[in-house]
């Protein structure tokens, strides 16, 4: 169907919303509670705007595409409403972008960006941090909440781990995890749905923290190392070192799921106990040894033990961990260059 | 799997058998549970009250390894009370009658005696089986970790050909694997009986078709040796030299002090790793190989799916790609192979012999990976298999099985079943979450005791206990939990100290050699 965005014409598909629709067109309209994955919230009313033949402003996130409808996202009328929401958010919370994990991919500073909201206008007393990095790889501070309601709806919703909530009512509404214990000590699972939903500095990866700004680094889709699932991930890398990990939201089977190995457990290749070289034990002892003499020693042993009493007496185990490929070529050396089929691996484990 | 991930969300009803998916796959869970908010029903059969149960419809809290009894019971059931799917059993199956035959041999009544879920229990989830298609069946190790792996799975297929739950979306027999590229080793040909893409060695044809593509003159023509026997064979020295390629056997394997017998007295150990580990410590010569992110290749994961993986850093040191590796001792050896990088071997080699992978190349699986069989360039993969029931042998086979139980029950001396598992914040034996923080959330082994063996034996939570097997004795905190039915005690093998595999029992299924990790006798007190 076709409607227009600011007198743009614009093609919209069956069932999307006004939000859709313009990100579609790749037409921005700030946005904080929406998110594709938890829907439409309906809480922030920062996407607003106007619509032809329609009273007052509308949340787009909630509003259906219908065919012919006119919208106005960028009037005085529209700007002025969504500013006095971002200043609000801006104003109520502790937002020093400067230090901030989220700066350069926080949605809500993106909006304030477009919005030309240099500084919050409106004066409220200092809000002070509010932390808690009792967990092991997340770092909450709800002096940057904006009460979008994603992670509670992650958590409960998409990976139902149902930790998250709102709750302490009375002094201001906040994320609680359980019945608001430290995140450490209630029953999260570390998986960090929370924080990958979070468009703010709220919800970030403690591992993260001072590695990278967001604009440092590049994106590289692959294969989560552990269990069988295959949940796809983008690594976030600066240089050579991964700095964070992301679901990847359209990837199949996880769309953008994850659980807390395959999020966190990704920096044991920087290990310092990695083997560095080949190692030949004399007397017991290791020493270290140039890869021409251990592929020579062990090419060597092979061909003689081949020779005096034939190739079904070597055997290999490959990796279940390791890539096809390197499968593929040990049973290929096993097979074709051995002559042996005494090849297997942990498949039964 | 027969089926996708994806057909998690459409499910009607999951029967989840010996899987504890939560945490051995954390994400695939998600799917399940999200489908269960959506009104599927769940049907979870497992020791353990594990927190699948929290879902669940019905908990059958079978017995440790009592699988066959359960399943011969329940299908009893089905077939006497005429519940089963006839006009798919008869028109998509063979074998039928014999199949009958044994299951008629588990009345509901011995089928509740052995597993201990009650027959009424069993009825209920018969009829519930019957009413509601289709049903996916999912199982890990649950079920192929006992004497009767292969027994059990085989179990599990009759249950769902005898439904009619097979060649439809949400249907399906489901093995959950469980290492990340486990699947992708087997389709790989690291298994002694087939080359890639499970062509058997035993074929001539097979053999001729490969020593061509291999350039060489002959390939070797029987079945060669399962992991367990190479290793029982470096004792009487049948096996003369091992090569290990990245895992931690010392630790992973039944009856630490038998496996590490038999490594010692390996003539001639070579390791490839990325750490050095319990298992190098044998090695004669180690190789230190690229990691994961230092190399590109691909991962198959469980549901079939051929999936990118990526290299963004440089292996440390002189550490090299494991491919690398072997092609250099080919060329000592007298062999020059073409290929260089996994791409040339995936595309010019794997996807090329094996028919199955013949339409994956790299340039199709640059985003999401593609699940096979995908035999051309134009196939769009395979979300699940058997489509309108007709199977790779035609029809679907029924297989008669009997249950047994375990090589070890407990006795007087050692009163306590102990049955093992993973946990959500490691892997295996924590060579990578080790190194990767995860020992925050994790930091030592325990042994999972009930409630009401803690009080009989005045165990606090928390408290050191003594686990003895026949094999061995670990020391231990203990975890007291109401996961954990009466007289069994659970652990994992992610830590050295305490790891369950100084007491499991290395004794293994005869086809398949999977050992019984599930299930052998322990003794339990204070320490
Ligand atoms: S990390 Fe996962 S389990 Fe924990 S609060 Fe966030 S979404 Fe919930
Ligand atoms: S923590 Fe983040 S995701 Fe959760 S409510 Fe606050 S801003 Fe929204
Ligand atoms: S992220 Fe978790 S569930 Fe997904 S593949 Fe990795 S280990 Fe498995
Ligand atoms: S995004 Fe529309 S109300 Fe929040």
């Amino acid at each position: 169907m076709r409607i227009t965005i600011n007198g743009m014409a614009c093609e919209a598909g069956e069932g999307q919303t006004v939000l859709q629709a313009a990100r579609a067109n790749g037409i921005y309209i700030p946005s904080l509670c929406y998110h594709d994955k938890t829907g439409v919230a309906g809480k922030c009313r920062v996407c607003v705007a106007e619509v032809k033949d329609m009273r007052g402003l509308q949340a787009t996130c909630a509003l259906p595409a219908r065919e012919g409808m006119e919208v106005v996202t960028n009037s005085e009328t529209v700007l002025q409403a969504q500013r006095m929401v971002v200043d609000l958010l801006l104003s109520t919370g502790k937002h020093d972008c400067i230090a901030c994990e989220q700066n350069g991919m926080c949605e809500l500073q993106d909006a304030a960006y477009y919005l030309h909201i240099e500084r919050p206008g409106l004066q409220y007393a200092d809000v002070e941090p509010d932390i808690d990095s009792s967990s092991a790889f997340v770092y909450v501070d709800r002096s940057k909440c904006v009460s979008c309601g994603r992670c509670v709806a992650g958590c409960n919703d998409v990976v139902v781990n149902e930790v998250l909530d709102f709750g302490r009512r009375g002094h201001g509404t906040s994320i609680v995890f359980n019945a608001d214990q430290a995140m450490g000590e209630s029953t999260c699972v570390q998986c960090g749905e929370c924080v990958q939903l979070c468009p703010v500095g709220a919800l970030t990866e403690k591992k993260s923290m001072g590695k990278a700004r967001s604009w440092e680094t590049h994106k590289v889709r692959t294969t989560c190392p552990y269990c069988g699932v295959g949940c796809q991930l983008d690594l976030h890398v600066k240089g050579e070192q991964i700095v964070r990990v992301t679901g990847v939201e359209d990837g199949s089977p996880n769309k953008g799921r994850l659980c807390v190995k395959g999020r966190f457990g990704y920096d044991f290749i920087y290990s310092g106990d990695r083997l560095t070289t080949p190692l030949i034990k004399e007397n017991g002892e290791f020493r270290e040894a140039s890869w021409d003499e251990a592929l020579d020693l062990v090419a060597g042993k092979f061909k003689q033990i081949i020779a005096e009493s034939g190739p079904d007496t070597i055997g290999g185990v490959s990796c279940a961990r390791s890539i096809n490929e390197d499968s593929y070529q040990m049973q290929k050396l096993f097979r074709a260059v051995i002559g042996t089929n005494n090849i297997d691996h942990c498949a039964r484990t | 799997m027969t089926n996708s991930f994806g057909e998690f969300a459409n499910a009607k009803l999951f029967l989840c058998i010996g899987t504890n998916m939560t945490e051995a796959h954390p994400v695939a869970s998600t799917f399940l549970k999200n489908a269960v908010r959506k009104g599927a029903k769940l049907i979870v059969v497992d020791p353990r009250k594990q927190p699948l149960v929290d879902f669940a419809d019905i908990h059958c809290q079978i017995k440790v390894g009592s699988d066959i009894a359960f399943l011969n019971g329940l299908m009893n059931v089905l077939i006497t009370e005429n519940l089963y799917d006839k006009d798919f059993v008869e028109n998509k199956c063979d074998n039928f009658d014999a199949f009958k035959a044994k299951v008629l041999e588990y009345p509901v009544e011995r089928a509740a005696e052995i597993s201990g879920v009650s027959a009424e229990q069993i009825r209920e989830v018969a009829r519930l089986l019957a009413t509601v298609k289709p049903a996916m069946l999912c199982y890990t190790l649950g079920i192929t970790e006992h004497t009767t792996g292969k027994d059990n799975v085989m179990s599990t297929a009759n249950l769902q050909l005898l439904l009619g739950n097979m060649g439809m979306p949400s249907a399906g027999v489901n093995p959950l694997r469980g290492q990340n590229n486990v699947q992708g080793a087997c389709d790989m040909g690291a298994l002694p009986n087939v080359f890639p893409g499970y062509q058997k060695v035993i074929d001539a044809p097979m053999r001729d078709k490969f020593s061509k593509a291999w350039n060489v003159d002959k390939l070797p023509d029987q079945n060669g040796l399962m992991m367990p026997q190479m290793m029982e064979g470096l004792v009487d020295k049948k096996i003369r030299a091992l090569y290990i390629f990245g895992e931690n056997l010392a630790n992973t394997e039944p009856d630490i002090r038998k496996v590490e017998h038999e490594l010692a007295s390996a003539e001639f150990l070579v390791c490839q790793d990325i750490f050095p580990t319990e298992t190098t410590r044998f090695a004669h010569v180690v190789f230190p190989a690229a990691a994961w992110s230092e190399d590109d290749g691909t991962f198959s994961s469980s549901e079939r799916r051929v999936n990118r993986v990526r290299k963004v850093k440089t292996p440390p040191g002189d550490a090299k790609p494991n491919w690398w590796i072997f092609k250099e001792l080919a060329k000592r050896m007298g062999h020059d192979w073409a290929s260089n990088g996994a791409q040339e071997i995936w595309d010019n080699e794997v996807s090329v012999l094996a028919p199955a992978l013949g339409g994956i190349k790299y340039s199709r699986i640059e985003k999401d990976g593609l699940q096979w069989p995908c035999p051309t360039l134009e196939h769009p993969g395979t979300e699940f298999l058997h489509r309108d029931g007709i199977f790779t042998h035609g029809k679907g086979i029924f297989n008669p099985v009997d249950w047994a139980p375990p090589a070890e029950v407990p006795d007087k001396e050692y009163p306590f079943v102990l049955s093992t598992g993973r946990r959500l914040y490691h892997y295996h034996t924590r060579t990578q979450t080790g190194r990767a923080g995860m020992n925050q959330l994790l930091s030592e082994e325990t042994a999972d005791i009930s409630q009401a063996d803690a009080q009989k034996l005045g165990i606090k939570h928390g408290e050191y206990v003594k686990v003895r097997s026949r094999r061995g004795e670990v020391k231990v905190k203990a975890k007291v939990t109401e996961q954990v039915p009466p007289g069994m005690v659970w652990m994992a093998f992610h830590f050295r100290d305490g790891c369950a595999n100084w007491l499991t029992n290395a004794v293994y299924d005869p086809v398949t050699f999977t050992a019984e990790y599930k299930a052998c006798a322990v003794a339990l007190e204070r320490a």
